[in-house]
């Protein structure tokens, strides 16, 4: 803790210091493909302990610029990002930022349910393992145990902790990943259409816990559901070909927005 | 970093920077680069043992397309080859090589005496020992053929003994030479001053290419020619059989064959047969081609069908593969405008997959031009020094095999031979680099993207 | 006749076929004025296939069943005092085949008409000398009864070659005659052709199961006879192997599998970890520059014939273990060992296993590397917890089938094992396998029948149950692995 005196680390924290409400803000963020450019300078706070949706029809960058937060981009060799990302005040693009200790505050679930080929209690015990947040078997458990209690899902498993989580369904499957990002205890959560492969049901159930998850952990999410954005997020960011359109409290962009484009996309003129 | 051990809170700002690096991920990041350097010291090991593995046998084998010869002028002495004076054929053809190698004895003791060479401690025998045995053979089939210049003096380019030729490619030296009783030191002296006279030479081995096999003895003589051909032959028929017998069982499995169960115990099948010891297949045709159907042993013919059957699977997998490539629009469209299924595969599916079958095909043929067990098995080590007939009939005549003549040669007593059987690899290694370039180069050019 | 020339003859017939048949139908359908149903060519194709493929396929089942049924007659002529004490029909048999081969040469090299042999008949010693002539060597004269039996044969030999070709190209002329008298414009020729073209194309893809039968059948009948003249139960449970040409051999398989495990397990131990790491840096760090070179490389790698590698194990890697390590040990002092075999055929299995596992591991599909890395893995992490564990079973399956090309692997171990049949641990001391013992016994001087060469094909036939085994375990490992990720 004392490397705090570091003189760089003093100029970042001062440079970037930031009302405290938000935990994240992108600066004229750039991202090309290749040649091709799939973001063009876009600046967005999120702010911290709610739930902001990321909307816009196909190809229009959001997924993008959500894999630009926890660097996620990184694993696509000809992505290139330009502009700055902070996280409390941090350039999380800085070369001397460490990825890994990045990724562990800013956790991911992605569109399709991924749960690794093992059981479900090593699926969860999979972050804090890597991360070294636990020793003992019993610290294990009781991870394992919040987190799935944190996801909603602990009830239903609880019999067949052993078992492999390919087996669950689709929704539970989906929830497994969630309390598999909460295991490592980060401060984000990104979520990529989490909701995009599974039945209303199994939706609604998620939908349910991304509402109690903002209490404790600030949560970014890409939908394409307008329904969802309305139902779950307290602002919402509309992008259009590689543009942030506007971006504002939810109530108001689903009411009375400023942009044409973001009316005609919310009423269902394109997209 | 007791504060990451331990569970922090959840969220809050009170987080830790993070340009603030904690010792446990100091140590997973030299976990990771220790990982990434035991990765990367496989692709060099890898890397290595290819580069040793070439080179030893580049090392060995290279010197092997030099050879080193002597110019010799040798009287054909008409009182020796000719005593009746006719030149009849009949009775040239009687005389033995026992009859010629007194001829070059003469001749290597004039052209010493010419040259004004001497040598301490030459003896009779060391004289005529730098020339090859095979030296007589050579003359006598100059005079068989040309029986009008006996009683001339002819020059011959004559192959050096192996030994001398050693001597010159660094395997023999003065010290070896007093322990061979094969070679002396005096030879090497004479030899060297030979080779200042320059009458003594080293040049390109074309012979290496042309020349049969020759007896453990003669290794400076022993050739691919006959093994090459051999190879050549069994290519053909293994391309002429198994081009047409695995194209269409693909295209049946691929396009016609309905799943039932005799489609799925085909294609496990030729999974299976893929991975069979090529061994078993030598059995299959001893037992079969040459036990029951009674075809000659070490015939290019046996060895032809029984490589056939084995590069079939390769055929049949790399043309399926090719067969799927195709995407169904276009079979569709075929159909569409009213041509049969069996039309819609020959004139629009195979002419685009072609490519592929033709890819796997030479890949196929490598495979079966470097298989040597099965070989072994049907007859083909045996020494074989007549070329065999143009095909049809040579299918039928004995002959060796490349790969079949490196292992012959290394079972081989003399070590010249070792040289030999590594300038064999190099050349089936050549053969075998071009057909891959030439599949390489067909997938480069005719590669479709759907 | 020979049969080349006969499937010569069969071919200018068909080809005769297609024009005619082509001709008939465009002929027909001018004289009735009618639309054909198929194009011209269609009439000639099925004409012509009419011609050949039955004419063919008769030819090729005679060739084939030829040698049975002559063989059968004959070998029942033969009376059981002509066959030597211990010896068996077949090698009588062998004899009385070379013997008419011979009599066949003597009358084409014309040193010898069809009287002569009556005569020949008279002075059975003449006959061995004879024969030597033409390059029939014989080991001892030549009984009244094989000599008369090598008679009877050629006799039905030749009957039967004449009346293969009479009925070969009375097939080709009838068939095809049918075909062409049947050809009126309503004929759907088309659906003939392709009809018989279809059937072509199955019996082309049984040519697999008939490989497959005839690789069973000869072991499995071989290894019969051989269990006929040597118990089965010291074969595979003596731990002697120790052949003899006069007989009284011990054939133990034991220590031949000994052997093939050692260097099989050598050689993995070699091979699945370095191969698995290059795949591993190949498919998860190297670039793409790296990786195109790469992995063809690999490729072509993977196709060098072992006979290479044999080369490389004697001249190289045999003696280099011999001078800096057996020998300074006081380990042995053979430049042919387990450590130099197994070294050997490990560099040769690396492509093979790192090219199977390349796939496997790519096959594992990137969520699965997404969730790692989204969690905070490090690369080496994910690679170590998340896919090799997902992709264990392909490269399991991966392993099992180098396992049983190391099993199946002959010329790396001829050239570099040794031949000595030995249950020893010392790496640097030579042992031999299966494969060796296979060439060995079928490339030595034995008789055909006896036990010596004929447990070669118990060997086989053992060596095929093994690798047969590992194959069909590893295909339906790696077919049930791919399932899962589709």
């Amino acid at each position: 803790m004392n490397m705090l005196t570091d003189a760089a680390v003093e100029e970042t924290l001062q440079s970037g210091s930031k009302p405290a409400a938000s935990k994240m803000a992108g600066k004229d963020v750039t991202v090309h493909y290749g040649e091709k450019q799939a973001l063009f300078g876009v600046n967005l706070e999120v702010p911290e302990r709610q739930v902001m949706a990321l909307i816009g029809p196909s190809g229009c960058g959001k997924s993008t610029f959500l894999r630009c937060l926890n660097r996620m981009n990184d694993t696509i060799d000809i992505c290139r990002v330009g502009g700055s990302i902070l996280l409390d005040g941090e350039d999380i693009y800085d070369p001397r930022i460490d990825v890994v200790e990045l990724r562990a505050r800013v956790g991911m679930v992605f569109q399709k349910p991924n749960p690794f080929p093992k059981s479900i209690y090593e699926n969860v015990a999979y972050g804090p393992r890597i991360h070294g947040l636990a020793s003992k078997k019993s610290e294990f458990d009781e991870v394992v145990e919040t987190s799935l209690q944190k996801a909603g899902l602990f009830n239903e498993v609880k019999d067949r902790l052993q078992e492999p989580g390919t087996g669950l369904s689709g929704g539970q499957q989906q929830r497994l990943c969630i309390a598999r990002a909460i295991a490592v205890s980060p401060e984000v959560i990104l979520m990529d259409e989490p909701c995009s492969a599974l039945d209303p049901i199994a939706t609604a159930k998620v939908e349910e816990l991304i509402d109690e998850l903002r209490e404790n952990y600030t949560i970014v999410i890409v939908t394409h559901s307008m329904q969802q954005a309305a139902r779950v997020s307290q602002r919402t960011a509309m992008f259009h070909l590689g543009n942030l359109v506007e971006e504002g409290p939810t109530d108001k962009m689903f009411t009375n927005p400023d942009d044409k484009r973001t009316q005609d996309y919310i009423t269902g003129r394109f997209g | 970093m007791t504060d990451l051990t331990a569970m922090p809170a959840v969220g809050g700002s009170q987080s830790r920077s993070l340009f603030l690096r904690g010792e446990r991920t100091r140590r997973r990041h030299m976990a990771e680069s220790r990982f990434r350097a035991i990765g990367l010291a496989a692709v060099i090991f890898g890397i290595l043992v290819l580069v040793g593995l070439l080179g030893s046998i580049l090392a060995n084998g290279v010197s092997s397309f030099r050879q080193t010869y002597i110019a010799l002028d040798v009287y054909l002495d008409p009182a020796k080859l000719d005593k009746a004076g006719d030149r009849d054929p009949e009775a040239l053809r009687k005389l033995t090589t026992f009859t010629y190698q007194p001829l070059i004895k003469t001749a290597v003791e004039g052209l010493i005496e010419e040259k004004g060479i001497s040598v301490d401690g030459l003896g009779g025998k060391d004289v005529e020992g730098i020339i090859s045995k095979e030296a007589p053979a050579e003359l006598r089939h100059f005079v068989l053929a040309h029986p009008s210049r006996i009683g001339e003096t002819v020059k011959f380019e004559l192959l050096a003994d192996g030994r001398i030729d050693g001597y010159y490619k660094g395997r023999v030296t003065m010290e070896t030479a007093k322990l061979d009783r094969n070679v002396s030191p005096e030879q090497l002296m004479l030899a060297d001053e030979l080779k200042a006279a320059g009458v003594l030479t080293t040049r390109f081995n074309w012979s290496f290419f042309t020349a049969p096999d020759a007896s453990d003895t003669r290794p400076e003589a022993a050739g691919l020619g006959v093994a090459i051909l051999g190879s050549i032959y069994m290519m053909l028929i293994v391309l002429v059989l198994s081009l047409p017998i695995g194209v269409a069982a693909s295209i049946y499995l691929e396009e016609f064959a309905p799943q039932n169960r005799l489609t799925d115990i085909i294609e496990v099948n030729i999974a299976n047969l893929a991975a069979v010891p090529s061994i078993v297949f030598g059995i299959l045709g001893l037992a079969v081609f040459i036990n029951y159907v009674g075809l000659p042993q070490s015939a290019p013919i046996v060895g032809g069908l029984v490589l056939t059957l084995m590069t079939l699977p390769t055929i049949i997998i790399a043309t399926r593969a090719a067969l799927k490539a195709v995407p169904p629009s276009i079979r569709e469209a075929a159909l569409g405008v009213g041509a049969s299924k069996m039309q819609s595969t020959f004139h629009h599916v195979l002419p685009l997959a072609a490519p592929g079958i033709l890819t796997g095909a030479i890949i196929g043929l490598a495979q079966a031009l470097g298989e040597t067990a099965p070989l072994l098995l049907i007859g083909m080590v045996a020494f074989v020094r007549e070329f065999p007939a143009a095909p049809p009939g040579g299918f039928f005549d004995p002959a060796s095999a490349l790969p079949v003549q490196v292992y012959n040669w290394t079972q081989r007593g003399d070590p010249a031979f070792i040289e030999r059987a590594s300038g064999a690899i190099i050349v089936l290694l050549v053969f075998l680099i071009i057909m891959n370039l030439g599949a390489i180069f067909l997938r480069r050019r005719f590669e479709r993207r759907w | 006749m020979t049969p080349g020339i006969l499937t010569i003859i069969v071919l200018v017939l068909t080809m005769a076929g297609y024009i005619l048949g082509r001709r008939r139908a465009l002929a027909v359908a001018k004289r009735d004025g009618v639309r054909l149903h198929s194009l011209p060519g269609h009439y000639g194709q099925a004409v012509a296939l009419f011609t050949a493929v039955p004419a063919l396929l008769l030819m090729g089942a005679w060739l084939f069943l030829q040698p049975l049924l002559i063989e059968n007659q004959i070998s029942s002529q033969i009376p059981d005092s002509v066959i030597p004490e211990g010896g068996a029909r077949s090698l009588v048999m062998a004899d009385v085949r070379r013997i008419a081969g011979g009599l066949d040469r003597l009358v084409e090299a014309g040193s010898f008409g069809e009287d002569d042999l009556s005569s020949m008949r008279a002075d059975f010693t003449s006959v061995r000398g004879r024969l030597a002539e033409v390059g029939v060597a014989l080991g001892s004269d030549v009984a009244p009864a094989v000599f008369d039996a090598a008679e009877s044969y050629r006799g039905i030999a030749n009957t039967s070659s004449l009346l293969r070709n009479a009925a070969v190209l009375a097939t080709a002329l009838g068939f095809g005659f049918l075909a062409l008298r049947r050809i009126r414009p309503t004929l759907r020729a088309r659906n003939v052709s392709e009809t018989f073209i279809r059937s072509l194309l199955i019996g082309s893809s049984l040519v697999a199961i008939l490989t497959t039968f005839g690789i069973v059948a000869s072991l499995l009948f071989e290894t019969i006879h051989f269990f006929r003249l040597y118990p089965a139960r010291d074969f595979f449970f003596s731990t002697v192997w120790n052949p003899q040409f006069r007989g009284g051999s011990d054939l133990g398989i034991l220590p031949l599998l000994w052997g093939t495990f050692y260097v099989s397990l050598v050689a993995l131990l070699l091979a699945v970890p370095i191969g698995l790491m290059i795949a591993v840096y190949l498919a998860e760090y190297s670039g793409k520059a790296l990786r195109s070179f790469a992995k063809p490389a690999i490729e072509i790698l993977a196709g060098i014939p072992t006979i290479v590698y044999g080369l490389f194990a004697l001249i190289t890697v045999g003696p280099f273990l011999r001078d800096w390590i057996a020998q300074p040990l006081g380990l042995g002092s053979s430049s042919s060992s387990v450590l130099t075999a197994g070294l050997v055929m490990g560099i040769m299995l690396i492509p093979f296993v790192s090219s199977l596992s390349d796939d496997v591991i790519n096959a594992v599909p990137q969520a699965m590397r997404d969730g790692s890395y989204g969690l905070g893995a490090t690369q080496s992490e994910t690679i170590m917890r998340v896919i090799m564990p997902a992709a264990l079973p392909g490269i399991v399956g991966a392993i099992l089938l180098a396992a049983s090309r190391a099993i199946g692997e002959t010329m790396i171990v001829v050239m570099g094992a040794g031949a000595a049949a030995r249950l020893g641990l010392n790496p640097l001391e030579a042992m031999t396998t299966v494969t060796v013992k296979i060439v060995s016994q079928l490339t030595g001087d034995t008789e055909f029948a006896s036990p010596e060469t004929l447990v070669a094909f118990a060997l086989g036939l053992t060596l095929f149950v093994f690798t047969l085994g590992l194959n069909i375990l590893a295909l339906y490992i790696v077919r049930k692995y791919r399932e899962q990720y589709e």
